[in-house]
């Protein structure tokens, strides 16, 4: 264990991931910084989801090292063919998802709380809070996302747009040192994707580290401060939006954009 | 031209009401113990253990292939000897109906629990939920209000079924209905009754259960059979 | 127990011979009354309505016991455990087989029957040819659930005496004082006849709805 403190919020070491006889991740290698605002692109397919998932534990890797703040999580033991075998226990992974916040394409709010109950519940739920206290914090995170006046509303009246920024409230009120967004506007129809980007976009300027996963090029470029191209299970190309999205150096990041051309820097 | 004669039964209404209410009876007790023992095995099955999900799976799935009245004659004839306990006949069908309903609700549960979009699940997971926690809070809920009208049909199935005591000599409606036409020679009037009402409730029961699937699909729920 | 091999025999083909009837008079009268409970006549809508309402909420034991008992006041000859028996269930699966049958064809969309009529077919060849054969599809599983269920109601002609194989079962227990053994065989017997029927329904259930 190093006993300087770690500059490095997560890192990533040799990252795999098999679905059955098919490897989805074949080795990803990840250093994310505080404050790093990370657009993650790709075709489907790709495996930028599944990196995203394992991130939090929604799938446990294969092979490879996640370190959360310098902490290995799991438990590693070498075989005796020299490779490494980490087992997750549910407990570990508990802690970790309350570190690390995640915001889902389909929001998945919970339909028979309101906002205020979804927004709540985690902090009641998990963090053991007490009621008023609980309240008091997702009313802060409710108004962060401008939906206050939607707090006793349920998930069925609100519009997508609305929804998802439930959602990141959700998520907000844990306060993770980490954000996942796994393609949050990919749900929505278009006129409501303005509204759930704004809000991100706030997030990124307070400084929050956050991995984004997203079709928005153009969104990508002004919030990212780097962006990575996945493509058959590697990160194909990686560096600043500027280097990625304007000059990309691999042909299949340039054959990807190309048929992504709508978006306008 | 047969030659119907109603009195006899009407002189005898007690007999049949108290036959009804012993029906209700056994119908009420085996939902009480049947419900709670359902949402048990429901959750064994789903367990990640096999060592609880394979018994648990084996209880239901036998209980719901073999034939009702099996069931009965073997709760009320042969667990007696093996346990060494006397029973009453109300004992015995209570027992096997609690049973046999906890078999069916279980897959009622687990149908309803499947159902609820895995989103779901992950959403808790990911505020970070342990397993129990996520179904308590979210899971659970949701699938309730979704499997309420195939517990409603269950329900009337059970109360359906409860006519089977009549073999053995528990003192529902039927089996009063039975003494009763032995006892009047009137068999005619006292089954043509007793099939209407058992009818009227049953029916009763089954309206109760359309309003209430329609009132759940109008607020947008959708619903598991 | 397994002294008796003959009797036990004669129970499985009494349960059997009641299967094969109530089945097939279940089947060819519930489509019939499917087919009322489907037809635009109120002629035919609603004598099968009330058929449908009325034996799918009634105890099946109180209608074999009615046919057993009430019905011969009525009736100038006799009517035979079996016959009660077969009535009873006959009449009840009928009533559910023919709301499986109902629901089946009014599950198909009218683009199948425009499509049929178009072509100049006639409401009867067109049932015929294009809307019975796919909805008998979506009909299986549910047919194949009556089924077994039939199969399992045959043990309540036990209760007039007919010969199946409960009603062997109480014999062999009220002869030999062993019920324990008796009413678990005869439960064992059932299972392991039907849990393959019941778990090759499910596997039924899953190719019709790959193929859909």
């Amino acid at each position: 264990m190093s006993t300087q403190r770690p500059k490095d919020l997560l890192r990533v070491s040799g990252l795999r991931k098999h679905f059955g006889n098919q490897e989805i991740l074949k080795g990803i290698d990840l250093t994310v910084n505080p404050g790093d605002r990370i657009a993650i692109l790709g075709a489907s397919g790709s495996g930028k989801s599944t990196l995203l998932r394992c991130l939090n534990f929604m799938e446990t890797p294969t092979q490879g090292q996640i370190q959360l703040s310098g902490q290995v999580i799991g438990s590693e033991r070498t075989l005796r063919d020299g490779s490494i075998q980490t087992t997750y226990s549910e407990r570990e992974l508990i802690r970790v998802r309350q570190r690390v916040g995640m915001v889902f394409q389909q929001f998945n709010l919970f339909p028979h709380m309101t906002a205020l109950g979804n927004v709540m519940e985690g902090l009641r739920t998990v963090k053991g809070m007490s009621q008023d206290a609980a309240q008091t914090k997702a009313l802060e995170q409710l108004a962060r996302v401008g939906l206050l006046d939607k707090a006793s509303d349920y998930p069925a009246r609100l519009s997508g747009g609305q929804k998802q920024r439930v959602a990141i409230a959700r998520a907000l009120a844990m306060e993770p040192e980490l954000l996942l967004f796994d393609e949050p506007t990919s749900a929505l129809d278009p006129e409501l994707v303005v509204e759930v980007l704004r809000v991100i976009r706030k997030l990124a300027e307070e400084g929050r580290t956050m991995l984004l996963v997203t079709h928005e090029i153009g969104f990508a470029y002004h919030f990212a401060n780097r962006v990575l191209f996945i493509a058959d299970g590697v990160i194909h190309e990686s560096g600043t939006p500027d280097e990625v999205l304007k000059n990309p150096r691999q042909t299949r990041t340039q054959a990807f954009l190309a048929r992504h051309n709508e978006f306008k820097f | 031209m047969y030659n119907w004669d109603f009195a006899p039964i009407l002189a005898n209404s007690d007999v049949l009401g108290m036959g009804l209410l012993n029906t209700l009876k056994l119908t009420g007790t085996a939902l009480t113990f049947g419900v709670p023992l359902g949402l048990c095995l429901a959750l064994l099955r789903l367990s990640r253990w096999r060592l609880l999900s394979m018994p648990a799976g084996l209880l239901v799935e036998f209980f719901r292939t073999t034939p009702p009245l099996v069931q009965l004659f073997w709760f009320f004839f042969a667990l007696p000897i093996l346990v060494q306990v006397e029973m009453t006949p109300f004992v015995a069908a209570a027992i096997t109906f609690s049973i046999q309903s906890a078999a069916f609700f279980a897959e009622v549960f687990r149908a309803g629990i499947v159902s609820i979009e895995r989103g779901q699940s992950e959403a808790a997971l990911a505020l970070g939920m342990s397993d129990q926690q996520a179904m308590r809070r979210v899971i659970l809920p949701q699938a309730v209000k979704r499997m309420i009208p195939a517990f409603m049909e269950r329900s009337i199935e059970l109360m359906k079924t409860t006519t089977l005591v009549a073999t053995v000599s528990y003192a529902d409606l039927l089996f009063q209905a039975n003494e009763l036409a032995q006892k009047t020679f009137r068999p005619l009037e006292v089954f043509t009754v007793t099939a209407l009402i058992y009818f009227t409730v049953i029916y009763a029961a089954s309206l109760i259960v359309h309003r209430v699937e329609r009132r759940l699909a109008i607020s947008g729920e959708t619903t598991v059979h | 127990m397994w002294a008796y091999p003959e009797a036990l025999l004669a129970g499985a083909a009494g349960t059997l011979r009641i299967f094969v009837i109530c089945l097939v008079v279940g089947l060819i009268l519930g489509l019939l009354v499917g087919l009322g409970r489907y037809s635009k006549l109120r002629l035919a809508y609603i004598p099968a309505s009330i058929f449908v309402e009325f034996f799918r909420n009634t105890p099946v034991l109180v209608q074999i016991l009615w046919f057993y008992f009430a019905m011969p006041m009525l009736m100038p000859f006799e009517i035979s455990p079996l016959m009660a028996a077969s009535l009873g269930i006959s009449l009840n699966s009928a009533a559910f087989s023919g709301e499986i049958f109902r629901a089946g064809i009014q599950s198909l969309e009218s683009g199948q029957w425009e499509g049929a009529r178009a072509l100049g077919m006639s409401q009867t060849q067109a049932m015929r040819r294009v809307i019975l054969p796919q909805a008998i599809k979506r009909m299986l599983p549910a047919l194949t659930n009556r089924a077994i269920e039939i199969f399992k109601m045959s043990t309540l002609a036990s209760a007039v005496a007919y010969v199946e194989l409960l009603q062997q079962g109480k014999l062999i227990a009220s002869i030999h004082y062993n019920p324990i053994e008796a009413y678990t065989c005869i439960a064992l017997l059932f299972f392991i006849f039907l849990y393959p029927l019941v778990q090759s329904t499910y596997f039924l259930e899953r190719k019709l709805r790959q193929s859909d």
